[in-house]
């Protein structure tokens, strides 16, 4: 598996890596033939050894993995293309296969076999808007600041929303991740869409204990985050495993605040994880990132999306790493069954630029991508890396005639910030949503 | 003669081809890129442009070579000696691909230290490009001679400085180690920001050896001319210093409890006034 992966500097780092190209693609040729029962039979990581793998041999769903069981891996690829593998019979699939066998039909896979299959892929998921429909294309909101001040927030908040930004969530990256904090920001950000009846969710990206505290103390909690990896060890890294995530599903399920569904759950993940922190069992970084997707989707999350740059040249080299990684995480979560999203993003020590932001962004909306980031300016100044924009976002609606989740779309109309037509309206002086940051104080 | 045909006059583009945001009233309240305006639903030229310099900027200060040999010219006018070392890494590249080389000395680097005649120091200080050469090339020898001044009232002993090409934070374990000293500091450009490629970091470490690990460690970041002044960051790391000494250790159980009214060592030494 490892050596059949397209190069990326995280698995040289790892030493896994194929020592030449000839070796790489001889080792493609191997993996296309092995059957995928292989799969479950041999596990790529003892099942005594990792809650993950005994959760994903546990939970394989036989009777839905019946219709390709007698395939190779490259058979599953060679089948994925083809029309009779339509949207219904994608997701009838999904409980069918293992992140493993995804991840390996993945490594056989060119860019476009990744954006097609993905394409075909329909994942619905429902809080108090419904994210993921044919045509829609969301943006999660994510107006961070360095010290967490609640006007500046506000005034990215509304930056965002006047850009049509926010149906995916608008979620913060505290500064601090005080008790006291995590429950003033989402009191904050709780307000702010029900004094202008927003058909959104929020979320405080902090630690699921955190929230779980900040739930005890009667914070409006829409969403629970976490940031996930694919090994037990991994998570333990992050200090957290299955019953703690379960635990925090069922606190936040418990103040059933979701108006059309109770997807609640949202998660965020990134190749290289594991690696960094020591913890990958000699599997290459890939194959792990799409083990997490085994956990996120045992939690029927609101939400799921890879941070493909942030972590780093030494995980993902340049442009073309990222590019391709971005691409095989949004096709292994969406095969999988996840409501998939992509943070598009890089660090400046990174061999990228926003031309390889452009290219990611614009194929994942090929690829039918459920939502990115949207940070002003695509600079978030409190993480210190770059991501999407709002411009971006709107960017791609235009060229792709997407639109947002239509809840929130129908809200857009009637604030002024879009045309009949679903176009992008100037902003008027006196509209009564460029009062939002007044109503903090 | 016949009459040209005369094409109909065509209208005039109005060059006020942005449409402005009206809230950027707003940008008081954060350093956040809003109100940027749009040109159709896209970024005006000018954010574009902008946003290209702030990024070329700080990947400039990722590449440009560590000018090493000026900062020991500098360092060894001002009295200090130094000992120019390289981490295990051959290329800027491999720098940034592999952490676990950057990490360790060159053998060559190695050995220098092995047959340096002097053990046995209570502080070992080493200076690397780390990611941002220009964060070091900019911070690094004010804050050393400040520093080293501050010291200069103590009786604590300070080793040469040791400036370390390509380095990661823990190349200063194995420098601490083979001079056998008790706690190290390593001065350190960070990972550049789009606002911030000169900004310098500064990791301290009790009983340096290598393979210890970043709970073990603490830290001083975001030195640079719009952040954390020079003498603000040496009153910081000297209070941290006294602290390690006192509880014998650093990282976790260190805790910065640094008063207002702290003077490092006892004593104000004239230079730690001058802003």
């Amino acid at each position: 598996m490892a050596k059949a992966t397209p190069l990326r500097s995280g698995d040289v780092l790892a030493g896994v890596a194929a020592t030449s190209e000839e070796e790489r693609v001889r080792a493609q040729m191997e993996l296309a033939d092995v059957p995928l029962t292989r799969f479950l039979n041999e596990c790529v990581i003892p099942y005594e050894e990792d809650e993950i793998t005994r959760l994903i041999i546990d939970t394989h769903d036989e009777n839905a993995f019946s219709p390709v069981r007698s395939f190779t891996v490259g058979q599953l690829r060679d089948w994925l293309l083809t029309e009779e593998a339509d949207s219904e019979t994608l997701a009838a699939l999904a409980p069918g296969l293992t992140p493993e066998m995804v991840a390996a039909a993945s490594k056989l896979m060119r860019l476009q076999d990744l954006i097609l299959v993905a394409s075909k892929c329909r994942v619905v998921t429902r809080f108090r808007n419904t994210i993921g429909l044919p045509g829609t294309f969301s943006v999660r909101l994510q107006p961070n600041h360095p010290t967490d001040d609640l006007k500046g927030i506000a005034a990215s908040t509304l930056d965002g929303l006047c850009y049509g930004c926010g149906d995916a969530v608008i979620g913060i990256n505290p500064a601090t991740d005080s008790l006291d904090n995590i429950v003033r920001i989402s009191e904050i950000l709780d307000d702010l869409i029900a004094r202008y009846d927003i058909p959104t969710q929020t979320c405080v990206l902090t630690h699921v204990t955190t929230t779980m505290e900040a739930i005890e103390r009667g914070a409006p909690v829409d969403l629970c985050f976490q940031s996930i990896a694919g090994t037990e060890r991994a998570n333990a890294s992050f200090g957290v495993n299955l019953p703690l995530l379960q635990e925090a599903l069922e606190a936040t399920r418990s103040l059933a605040r979701g108006t059309l569904g109770d997807n609640v759950m949202y998660f965020e993940t990134g190749q290289g994880s594991a690696l960094s922190a020591g913890a990958h069992h000699g599997v290459d970084q890939q194959t792990i990132e799409a083990r997490a997707y085994a956990v996120a989707r045992r939690f029927d999350p609101l939400l799921v999306n890879t941070v493909v740059g942030f972590i780093g040249p030494e995980y993902l080299f340049n442009g073309k790493q990222i590019i391709r990684a971005g691409l095989e995480d949004h096709f292994c979560g969406k095969l999988l069954g996840l409501p998939m999203g992509v943070d598009v993003c890089y660090t400046n020590h990174a061999e990228a630029d926003q031309d390889d932001m452009d290219a990611l962004l614009t194929l994942l909306g090929s690829a039918g991508c459920t939502y990115i980031m949207g940070v002003p300016g695509a600079d978030d100044i409190m993480l210190n890396y770059q991501s999407t924009s709002f411009h971006d976002a709107a960017y791609l609606r235009r060229l792709m005639g997407l639109r947002p989740a239509p809840e929130f779309e129908a809200w857009l109309r009637s604030a002024g910030v879009l045309d009949e037509t679903g176009k992008l309206r100037p902003m008027q002086p006196g509209n009564g949503l460029l009062a939002l940051p007044d109503a903090i104080q | 003669m016949t009459k040209k045909n005369v094409p109909p006059p065509v209208e005039e583009i109005d060059a006020n081809i942005i449409s402005d945001d009206p809230w950027d009233g707003l940008k008081c309240f954060t350093d956040a890129r809003i109100a940027l305006g749009r040109s159709g639903v896209s970024l005006p030229l000018r954010e574009s442009l902008s946003f290209r310099l702030d990024h070329a900027r700080a990947r400039d200060a990722v590449h440009s070579p560590f000018q090493a040999e000026e900062l020991i010219r500098e360092l060894e006018t001002d009295g200090l000696e130094c000992l120019e070392l390289h981490s295990a890494v051959s290329s800027r590249d491999e720098y940034l691909t592999r952490p676990d080389k950057g990490r360790c000395l060159s053998e060559k680097s190695k050995a220098r230290l092995k047959e340096y005649p002097h053990k046995g120091f209570d502080i070992c200080l080493a200076v690397s490009d780390g990611l941002s050469s220009r964060a070091v090339h900019e911070n690094a020898a004010p804050f050393i001679n400040t520093f080293a001044e501050t010291l200069a009232s103590t009786s604590l002993t300070l080793s040469p400085v040791n400036v370390v090409r390509n380095g990661r934070v823990a190349v200063a374990d194995e420098v601490g180690q083979l001079l056998g000293a008790r706690l190290s500091v390593i001065l350190i450009g960070e990972r550049p920001g789009l606002s911030s490629p000169d900004s310098m970091g500064i990791y301290l470490t009790w009983t340096p050896q290598p393979g210890t690990t970043d709970e073990a460690r603490n830290c001083i970041s975001n030195i640079r001319k719009a952040g954390l002044s020079v003498p603000e960051a040496v009153r910081k790391l000297a209070y941290l210093i006294e602290e390690a000494f006192r509880i014998q250790g650093s990282g976790v159980e260190l805790k910065d409890r640094m008063g207002d009214n702290y003077l490092p060592f006892g004593r104000e030494p004239a230079s730690l006034t001058q802003v």
